[in-house]
Order: structure tokens, then C-alpha cells, then sequence
């Protein structure tokens, strides 16, 4: 273990810490649009009478429109050593859907900081779990994600 | 593989281990890879941007990631019928993907067990690029009805 690690006790120190809240009013607008984009024709996004006939409460997101709704800057900046970035992978849990005129509120806490050693030199992997949580006070979802840098 | 109609009812009860998901094709383009920045708000420029790509060592720009478990997303909630209800997603970026390639996703039903009221089936997922090399592999869980 005689490499340094990039892994500073002040980057340590924000493991464990929360981004700032964010809420997002879910439209349907933008339900459609990323259906749309991602090329699902399922008329549960769009269809409000398709929806309710699935029981479902109305028109429902696909399971990774998560990805829109984008968690707050971290309560501390994060100091980042590198420039740039890749997108390492997700893991979503699914307790309800999130349905056309929820109010979400987003906050991803950093839980894990890692590195490898590999083709790309050092990469620093970045886990953070989102949790997106309804206005009924449900979490309705999360998002383990992880960020790379190198 | 089965033909059932959209809005039909996948049952716990008639699946086995080994079954394997309807295949899903996608053709992403790199008009879609604009649609879905736009969708999703994510603007890293390496995909829209061919220089900065070329630049990174790349043959055009790359297909996001999300995308493709977005895609995997609709593989799993295609097959799991009306009653069907998705629990996990989790998806792993192994290898790039680049607009204009053939993606391929596949599943297969790897265990069925009961936990508390619910019927679980856990699956494999992954997708194949247009040489059969898998880049994206992942799990999904759902929850299904009983007969």
C-alpha cells in the first residue's frame, strides 16, 4: 500500500453527508417527453384512463425518469481531483411509482468513496443513494448511482 | 416466446427458472441521444459533441449510459404484463456504446421465491451490442401475481 491514495480525510469527511433538498413538481408534459426519448410507446405515460385502468393513481413515470430529476449541490463542496467523468452505473428500488402531479423531494447523501487503479489510471468511484420521496412523506423510490472521475 | 398482448396478466405461477424475457431491439440514433439529453437534463457534452468525443478517444459520440438502463427498464416492464410491478433496476456501464449500433436486450428469469405477501422473480438482464459483446449487464426484480 504504498501508492497515495487520492482520497483525502476532507473528501472522507463528507461520506456520510447530505445534498440540499430539491423539490420537483412532475408534470405530465415531461412524463411524455422522456417516454418519447427513451422510445417506450407504453400508454401508461401518457394515457390518464390506460393509467387508472392498471390502478395506477394517474399517468406514471417510467422506472428511470428519476434521472431528470436531478439531487441538489452537496451541503459541502466536494474537492474533485479530476476533470473528467463517467457514468459507472445505477441501481433504482422501487416502493411506489412516481405518478403525474407528485411533488418530489430529492436528496442524495455521498455513502461510499472508492479507487481503482486501472486502463484509464487512477479512478475515484463516487456511490451516492438518492432517495426521492413523495408528498404523501413516502419514498416512493432511490437511486444508488455511481460517478466515476479519472 | 410468448405473444401475449399489451395489457395482459404475467402470472408467478407459469414462469420457471430459465425463462428467458421477449428479446427488445433498439436502434439508437444520434437524434435520440438529443432527445433523451433534453428529457433527462443531462447535457455532458460527450454525447452531442463528435469532437470532444474523437478527442477522447472515441469512434463518435457515445450512447448515456441511462439511456440504456432505460431501455432495459421497458425490456423488464413490457414483460411483467398489467399486474406486474418493477422492484429493483440495477444496471452496470461495462462497455461504450456508440448511435447506430443494433441493442439488444435480453433477460432470463434466474429465481422465484415468496417473501412475505409478495411473489418475486429475480432476472438477469443485459445488453448485447451488434457484435453479440455484452456492455451493459444488470438484475431486475419484480413483483408478480399468484393464480
Amino acid at each position: 500500500m504504498a501508492e497515495t491514495s487520492v482520497i483525502t480525510p476532507e473528501m472522507q469527511a463528507l461520506v456520510g453527508t447530505d445534498s440540499v433538498p430539491v423539490f420537483y413538481d412532475v408534470e405530465k408534459g415531461a412524463i411524455r417527453k422522456f417516454a418519447r426519448a427513451i422510445g417506450d410507446p407504453s400508454p401508461l405515460y401518457v394515457d390518464q384512463k390506460a393509467a387508472v385502468a392498471a390502478g395506477y393513481a394517474g399517468i406514471i413515470a417510467p422506472p428511470t425518469f428519476a434521472r431528470l430529476l436531478i439531487p441538489g449541490p452537496g451541503s459541502k463542496p466536494f474537492p474533485e481531483p479530476f476533470r473528467r467523468i463517467l457514468d459507472g452505473g445505477s441501481a433504482y428500488r422501487y416502493s411506489e411509482p412516481i405518478v403525474a402531479g407528485d411533488r418530489i423531494r430529492v436528496i442524495a447523501r455521498l455513502v461510499e468513496l472508492f479507487e481503482k487503479h486501472g486502463r484509464l489510471g487512477t479512478m475515484l468511484f463516487k456511490v451516492h443513494e438518492i432517495r426521492y420521496e413523495n408528498q404523501h412523506g413516502r419514498v416512493a423510490q432511490a437511486q444508488r448511482s455511481t460517478v466515476i472521475t479519472y | 416466446m410468448s405473444t401475449r398482448k399489451a395489457g395482459a396478466i404475467l402470472y408467478f405461477d407459469d414462469l420457471r427458472v430459465g425463462d428467458l424475457l421477449p428479446v427488445l431491439t433498439k436502434r439508437p440514433d444520434t437524434r435520440q441521444l438529443v432527445m433523451y439529453a433534453g428529457a433527462s437534463d443531462d447535457y455532458v457534452p460527450i454525447h452531442y459533441d463528435k469532437d470532444l468525443a474523437a478527442e477522447a478517444g472515441h469512434q463518435s459520440v457515445i450512447v448515456h449510459g441511462a439511456l440504456k438502463s432505460a431501455f432495459l427498464g421497458q425490456l423488464v416492464t413490457d414483460w411483467m404484463g398489467s399486474e406486474g410491478r418493477i422492484v429493483e433496476l440495477q444496471v452496470s456501464y461495462r462497455g461504450i456504446d456508440y448511435p447506430g449500433d443494433v441493442l439488444t436486450c435480453k433477460g432470463k428469469v434466474t429465481a422465484l421465491r415468496r417473501e412475505g405477501t409478495q411473489n418475486l422473480v429475480d432476472c438477469d438482464i443485459w445488453l448485447e451490442n451488434g457484435k453479440g459483446e455484452v456492455t451493459t449487464p444488470g438484475k431486475a426484480v419484480v413483483a408478480l401475481p399468484a393464480r
